[in-house]
C-alpha cells in the first residue's frame, strides 16, 4: 500500500546530466520493489503546479537515523524538473509512493539482462542487486546519446554481472544503441529475461529483440501521468491481456512495467480499432 | 468577527474539541459529511481508499459511466496548466453492466454513499443506463453527466442546449428508481446557466452539481500543434475556481431551494468554504486528489475548523450565507436548514 510522506531532502549530488536527491521517507523503504516509483508534489502547498511528477526509486535505505531515506534521478525537463534540482538540503518535499507494479523476479536462476537509456538505469540496481542475491546472472547493458546522459556507470558495476556502454556519439563505450547488441548479449548469457526501462522507442526496439530471441522481457514505461495512482485514466496504452483481448490500461496501476511482448508499441498514442471499447464497435 | 453576527458560543464542555454539525442534504440524499468527490477524479474509490477511510467524508461520485465499455481518446490526455490542468480522457470506462458487477458492488459492500455519474450520446443511451441501474443496490443518488455530445443533434452538446438538456432529466427520471436522487452536472461552456438549470429543475432534477470542465486548449510551441491528440480538452483545478464560485451565486439567486453540488478547484477547506456561502450545499473535489490523495477528507477537516472559527455550529447555517449579507437590497431569505427538505 502506497504512502503519502512529508519528507526531507537530505542531499542533492550531480551526476552527469543528472541530479540524484535523497529523501526521508519513514517506512517507504521497506515496501519498496525494483520498478517501483514515487510522485513528488511541486512547488509547495500554494503552487500553480497542480499535478505530481513521477519518478523511479533508484535506492533506498532501510535504517539509519532518518528512519528510512530513498533516492530519485532527476534528469531536467521543464519546470517541474527544474524546480526539483534546485531543492536544498533540508527543503520540505511531499511524496506518494511506493507506486505501480514492479518487474517480475525469475524464481529460477536464470541469466537475465538489464537495459537503460539515460536515466532509465535508475531502477536496475536495485534490481540487479536482488537478481543477483538470488543467484541470477545479470548483465546490464547501459545506453544515452551521450557520456553525460549515461546514469551510474561507476556504480553498476559493482552490482552487475558484466556492463556494456553504448553511446550515439561515441564518447564512451561502443558507438550506437542498446539495442545494436541486445540480441548478442542475449545469446551470449543465454538470457531467459530482458528488463528493461527508458524511451519508448527504446523498449519498442528491446520488446521485439527479445521475441525475436525467445526471451521474456519485462519493460517499464513511462507515459504522461496526472494522478499516478490510477484514478484519472490520462496514463493508457494499448496492451493485450491474457484472454487476448486489447484494453487501453493504465500504466500507472497496471504498470508501469508490462510484458513488453503484450504492449502494442506501434500503437501507442492511438486507440487500436480492435480495442475493448473502441469507437468502431461503440453501440455495438 | 462574524461569530458576533450569528451570536454562538462555544458548544458544551471547555476541553471538549468544538464539533460542528457537518451533516448536510442533497433533497432526499442525506449527508453525515459535506465533501464528496468529483467524477472522474476518483474512479471508484477504491484507489483512494489507501489514503484515506473514504467513508468517513460525505460520499464518492463515481466516474461518468456509458451504456457500453469505451476505450476513451488517444494520448496524450492532459496538459498541466496554470493552477489547473486540460484533460480529454473521452470516458473510458467498463460499460454500466460490468460497473455494477465490480464498482458499484465494492462500494455497497464498502458501505459507502455512492453517486453514481452517468453519460450518454443519445437521450436513448440515459434512459438504458439509468433503466439498467434501476434494480441495482449501493446507489445513493445519480449524477447525470449532461456535457456529452448528442449524436441526434449534430453534436451539440447537451449541457448547452435548455431542451435537450430537460428532455435527458425527463428520461432519467422516468427510468430510474422514483427513491433516487437526480443530480445533473452543469456546464460553465454557456452565456447564462441560469436558464439552463431553471429548465432542468423544471424537468425535474432533484438538485444541480455545478461546475462541469470548462473548454480549453494548449498549443505546444516545439511541435506546433495541438498538445492534446483530442485537440481540445477540459480545464479543471484552481484556475477555474472563481468561474465556479460564479456559477453557484448565480443559480442560488434564481432557485433559492435547489440543492446544489458545488466544484471546481477546491483545494483547502477554505475554497470549500466560499462554495457554501455562495450557496453549495456540498461539494466535491476534483483534480486536487491528484495532487494530494487525501484532499477530500483533509478539505473536510479544514472546512469544520473554518466553520468553527466563524462562528458557525452547522454547516447548514452557512449555505448562501453570502447571500445574506450581501449589502444591494437583492437579498434571498435563506434561514438556517432551508434547503433540508426541498
Ligand atoms: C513511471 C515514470 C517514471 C519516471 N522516472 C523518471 C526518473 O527516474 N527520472 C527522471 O528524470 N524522469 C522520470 N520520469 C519522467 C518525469 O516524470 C518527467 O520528466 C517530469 O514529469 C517532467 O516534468 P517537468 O515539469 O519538468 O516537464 P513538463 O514537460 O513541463 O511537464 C508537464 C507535464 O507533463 C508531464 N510529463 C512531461 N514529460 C513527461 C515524461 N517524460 N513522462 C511522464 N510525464 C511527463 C509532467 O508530469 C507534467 O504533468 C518518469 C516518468 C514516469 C511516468
Ligand atoms: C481527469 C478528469 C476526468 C473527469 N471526468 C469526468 C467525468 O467522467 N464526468 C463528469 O461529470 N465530470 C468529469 N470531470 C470533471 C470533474 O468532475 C469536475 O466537475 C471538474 O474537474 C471541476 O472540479 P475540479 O476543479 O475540482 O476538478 C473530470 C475532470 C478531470 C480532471
Ligand atoms: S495517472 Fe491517473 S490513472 Fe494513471
Amino acid at each position: 500500500m502506497p504512502l503519502q510522506v512529508k519528507g526531507e531532502i537530505l542531499d542533492v549530488r550531480r551526476v552527469g546530466a543528472y541530479s540524484v536527491l535523497s529523501i526521508t521517507a519513514p517506512g517507504l523503504p521497506e515496501r519498496t520493489r525494483p520498478g517501483h516509483f514515487v510522485t513528488v508534489g511541486m512547488g509547495g502547498e500554494e503552487s500553480s503546479m497542480v499535478l505530481r511528477r513521477a519518478f523511479a526509486i533508484h535506492n533506498v535505505q532501510e535504517r539509519g537515523v532518518y528512519g528510512g531515506s530513498m533516492d530519485i534521478v532527476v534528469g531536467l525537463n521543464g519546470p517541474g524538473t527544474r524546480w526539483l534540482t534546485e531543492r536544498r538540503r533540508h527543503d520540505p518535499i511531499d511524496i506518494v509512493g511506493p507506486l505501480g507494479r514492479p518487474f517480475v523476479l525469475p524464481k529460477e536462476r536464470v541469466a537475465c539482462v538489464l537495459v537503460g537509456g539515460g536515466y532509465g538505469s535508475a531502477p536496475l540496481f536495485m534490481l540487479a542487486d536482488q537478481l543477483r542475491e538470488r543467484g541470477c546472472r545479470a548483465d546490464v547493458i547501459l545506453g544515452a546519446s551521450s557520456e553525460d546522459k549515461l546514469f551510474g556507470v561507476l556504480e553498476i558495476k559493482r552490482v552487475c554481472s558484466t556492463l556494456t556502454i553504448t553511446t550515439e556519439d561515441g564518447s564512451q563505450g561502443l558507438r550506437g544503441r542498446v539495442t545494436d547488441i541486445l540480441g548478442e548479449s542475449i545469446e551470449k548469457f543465454d538470457a531467459a529475461v530482458v528488463y528493461a526501462c527508458g524511451p519508448m522507442g527504446m523498449l519498442e526496439a528491446v520488446a521485439d529483440i527479445a521475441v525475436a530471441h525467445r526471451a521474456y522481457s519485462q519493460c517499464s514505461v513511462e507515459e504522461s501521468m496526472a494522478c499516478g495512482i490510477g484514478v484519472c485514466m490520462t496514463c493508457v496504452l494499448p496492451v493485450i491481456g491474457d484472454d487476448g483481448v486489447t484494453r487501453m490500461v493504465r500504466s500507472c496501476v497496471e504498470g508501469p512495467v508490462f510484458r513488453g511482448d503484450r504492449v502494442r508499441w506501434e500503437d501507442v498514442g492511438t486507440i487500436p480499432a480492435d480495442a475493448l471499447g473502441a469507437p468502431a464497435e461503440a453501440g455495438t | 468577527m462574524t461569530r458576533a453576527i450569528i451570536g454562538r458560543a462555544p458548544r458544551q464542555g471547555p476541553t471538549e474539541i468544538p464539533t460542528i454539525d457537518m451533516s448536510t442534504s442533497l433533497g432526499n440524499l442525506h449527508l453525515l459529511a459535506p465533501v464528496l468527490t468529483a467524477s472522474g477524479c476518483a474512479s471508484s474509490g477504491r484507489e483512494l481508499d489507501q489514503f484515506f477511510d473514504i467513508t468517513l467524508i460525505g460520499g464518492i461520485v463515481t466516474k461518468s459511466v456509458m451504456l457500453h465499455p469505451r476505450a476513451g481518446r488517444p494520448t496524450p490526455r492532459m496538459a498541466e496548466t496554470p493552477s489547473g490542468m486540460l484533460n480529454s480522457i473521452g470516458l473510458q470506462g467498463p460499460g454500466v453492466e460490468a460497473f455494477i458487477e465490480r464498482d458499484l458492488a465494492w462500494l455497497d459492500q464498502r458501505g459507502v454513499t455512492t453517486v453514481v455519474s452517468i453519460a450518454g450520446t443519445s437521450v436513448d443511451e440515459y434512459a438504458r443506463i439509468a433503466q439498467k441501474l434501476r434494480n441495482a443496490s449501493g446507489i445513493s443518488a445519480i449524477e447525470v453527466n449532461i456535457s456529452c455530445p448528442n449524436v441526434d443533434a449534430r453534436d451539440q452538446v447537451f449541457a448547452c442546449d435548455p431542451d435537450a438538456a430537460g428532455h435527458v432529466v425527463q428520461a432519467v427520471r422516468r427510468h430510474s428508481d422514483p427513491r433516487t436522487p437526480i443530480l445533473v452536472k452543469l456546464s460553465p461552456d454557456v452565456t447564462d446557466i441560469t436558464e439552463i438549470a431553471q429548465s432542468v429543475a423544471r424537468s425535474g432534477a432533484h438538485g444541480l452539481s455545478v461546475i462541469n470542465t470548462a473548454l480549453g486548449m494548449v498549443i505546444d510551441v516545439d511541435t506546433m500543434r495541438p498538445k492534446l491528440a483530442g485537440v481540445t480538452g477540459g480545464l479543471s483545478g484552481p484556475a477555474i475556481r472563481p468561474i465556479a464560485v460564479r456559477c453557484v451565486w448565480q443559480i442560488r439567486k434564481v432557485l433559492p431551494d435547489i440543492p446544489i453540488l458545488g466544484m471546481g478547484g477546491i483545494r483547502t477547506g477554505l475554497d470549500a468554504l466560499q462554495f457554501i456561502l455562495a450557496g453549495a450545499n456540498a461539494v466535491s473535489v476534483g483534480t486536487m486528489v491528484f495532487n494530494d490523495p487525501s484532499a477530500p477528507l483533509r478539505v473536510q477537516n479544514e472546512l469544520a475548523l473554518a466553520l468553527h472559527e466563524r462562528g458557525f455550529g452547522s454547516l447548514r447555517e452557512a449555505v448562501s450565507y453570502a447571500h445574506r449579507a450581501h449589502a444591494d437590497g437583492s437579498v434571498v431569505d435563506l434561514r438556517p436548514g432551508d434547503h433540508e427538505d426541498s
